[in-house]
């Protein structure tokens, strides 16, 4: 069996990723998993966070906000409505962000309705700011 | 009979005009490319979500989820897609006819629209319909992030019960040339895919099942909202590259027409100015052949 798998993470706008990986490792909804070649079908939802992956040496690291991961044996596929590499996130407008959102959740209790919103926000700024502090 | 002057008036007007067709015309190539890719771009996404749906329903019974169950009444929501603005042929026009086709044909049902598009709110304005929100299309590119609102909007409506139906109306694009309006019915959500899959399982049975997490139904009904936003995102797209090609097909005919008009104006021109040219010449040699005499 190959020891490579197919990774691709798809957005509404665009297929951000396409690549043949070593290894990946994703913010499941019940917490983090890895994922290797041969791995057995799973669909799972994503938390806001970070997802990253290896080839060789080489790794990379992406913010993704919520979505699914659909795990074949020989593919993977990330769907989430934000994704963005290091070089594409703004330092300045994520720490906004979670300024914000930890403004907003303050006054906010779990049943209002903007709660998920924007806990979903905080951590998406938050895997941003992480996914930047590493690129560099 | 017109002046000289007076068409030469005319001639600088049209071909102001023709410049005006011919630049957005050209803006609305540059915008049609754009929109086309992001169809493009748009599309795995929306083909995977689908196949994660279908894969799911087959194996879950469509009726658990209230999304997929329909209710059978007869409250209609119907959101209908025009552009803000006019000068792109029959784009709006064919829209509105198809809408209105629609609702003769459920005269006694009640139905509420969604209106997206200042073309379609002036044309309601005066009507007596129930209009239950709209809003402009607005420029730029449409965002995911506008298409999940009202996707959200419809789904909690139809979780209410206050719509059974819910119907989108929006042009299909299929090239610059033809846009066909499409009704489409969002809510709720058929799987005609999901029968599909079911027979595939049946044939391949020794496929490894799907773990899920948290669970099988959660990831589903989690999913289905997605599918609607995603299915109003698309009709988006489509509108939005429609009314570009359309706006480019209709700009350059009117292109045409403006260069024909100033070919047959400038003959006209002509025509005067040589008549004008003879006639002085005549009454010159007339005046000099009495002199003569």
């Amino acid at each position: 069996m190959a020891d490579t798998f197919l990774l691709e993470i798809v957005t509404p706008y665009r297929r951000l990723l396409s690549k043949e990986v070593d290894e990946i490792t994703a913010p499941g909804w019940l917490g983090e998993f890895g994922v290797l070649a041969g791995h057995t079908q799973y669909l799972t939802l994503l938390k806001a966070g970070e997802l990253t992956y290896k080839k060789g040496s080489e790794t990379g690291s992406i913010a993704v906000g919520r979505g699914y991961a659909e795990v074949l044996p020989d593919k993977t596929t990330i769907l989430v409505e934000n994704a963005e590499t290091a070089n594409e996130i703004d330092m300045e407008t994520a720490k906004t962000i979670v300024a914000k959102a930890e403004d907003a959740l303050k006054t906010l209790s779990p049943e209002d309705a903007d709660y998920a919103k924007t806990v979903e926000s905080f951590e998406l700024a938050q895997a941003r700011i992480k996914v930047k502090e590493k690129g560099r | 009979m017109a002046s000289l002057k007076d068409i030469k008036r005319r001639i600088k007007s049209v071909k102001n005009t023709q410049q005006i067709t011919k630049a957005m015309k050209m803006v609305s190539a540059a915008k049609l490319k754009k929109a086309q890719d992001e169809i493009v771009a748009a599309r795995p996404y929306a083909e995977k979500l689908l196949g994660l749906i279908s894969s799911l329903a087959a194996k879950t019974s469509p009726e658990s989820h209230p999304l997929l169950a329909g209710t059978g009444g007869a409250k209609t929501g119907v959101v209908l897609i025009t552009s803000d603005r006019g000068l792109c042929g029959s784009f709006n026009t064919v829209l509105l006819r198809t809408i209105e086709r629609f609702l003769k044909e459920r005269n006694d049902s009640d139905v509420s629209l969604y209106l997206i598009g200042k073309r379609s709110m002036e044309h309601f304005k005066r009507r007596q319909i129930n209009i239950a929100s709209s809003r402009a299309f607005g420029s730029g590119r449409p965002s995911y992030s506008q298409a999940a609102e009202m996707a959200r909007t419809l789904t909690d409506a139809f979780l209410k019960g206050e719509l059974d139906e819910v119907y989108i109306i929006y042009s299909k694009f299929q090239s610059a040339l033809t846009q066909t309006p499409v009704a489409q019915k969002l809510l709720p959500i058929s799987t005609p895919k999901a029968e599909e899959g079911k027979h595939e399982e049946k044939q391949d049975e020794i496929q490894v099942e799907f773990l899920f997490e948290p669970s099988g139904d959660e990831v589903l009904s989690s999913l289905l909202p997605k599918y609607v936003e995603v299915q109003a995102f698309r009709a988006l797209l489509e509108s939005s590259a429609s009314e570009h090609g359309a706006r480019m097909t209709s700009m350059d005919s009117a292109s045409k027409n403006a260069s024909q008009m100033i070919s047959g104006l400038t003959l006209k021109y002509n025509r005067i100015r040589q008549a004008a040219i003879t006639k002085e010449l005549m009454e010159i040699i007339g005046g000099a052949e009495a002199l003569k005499g």
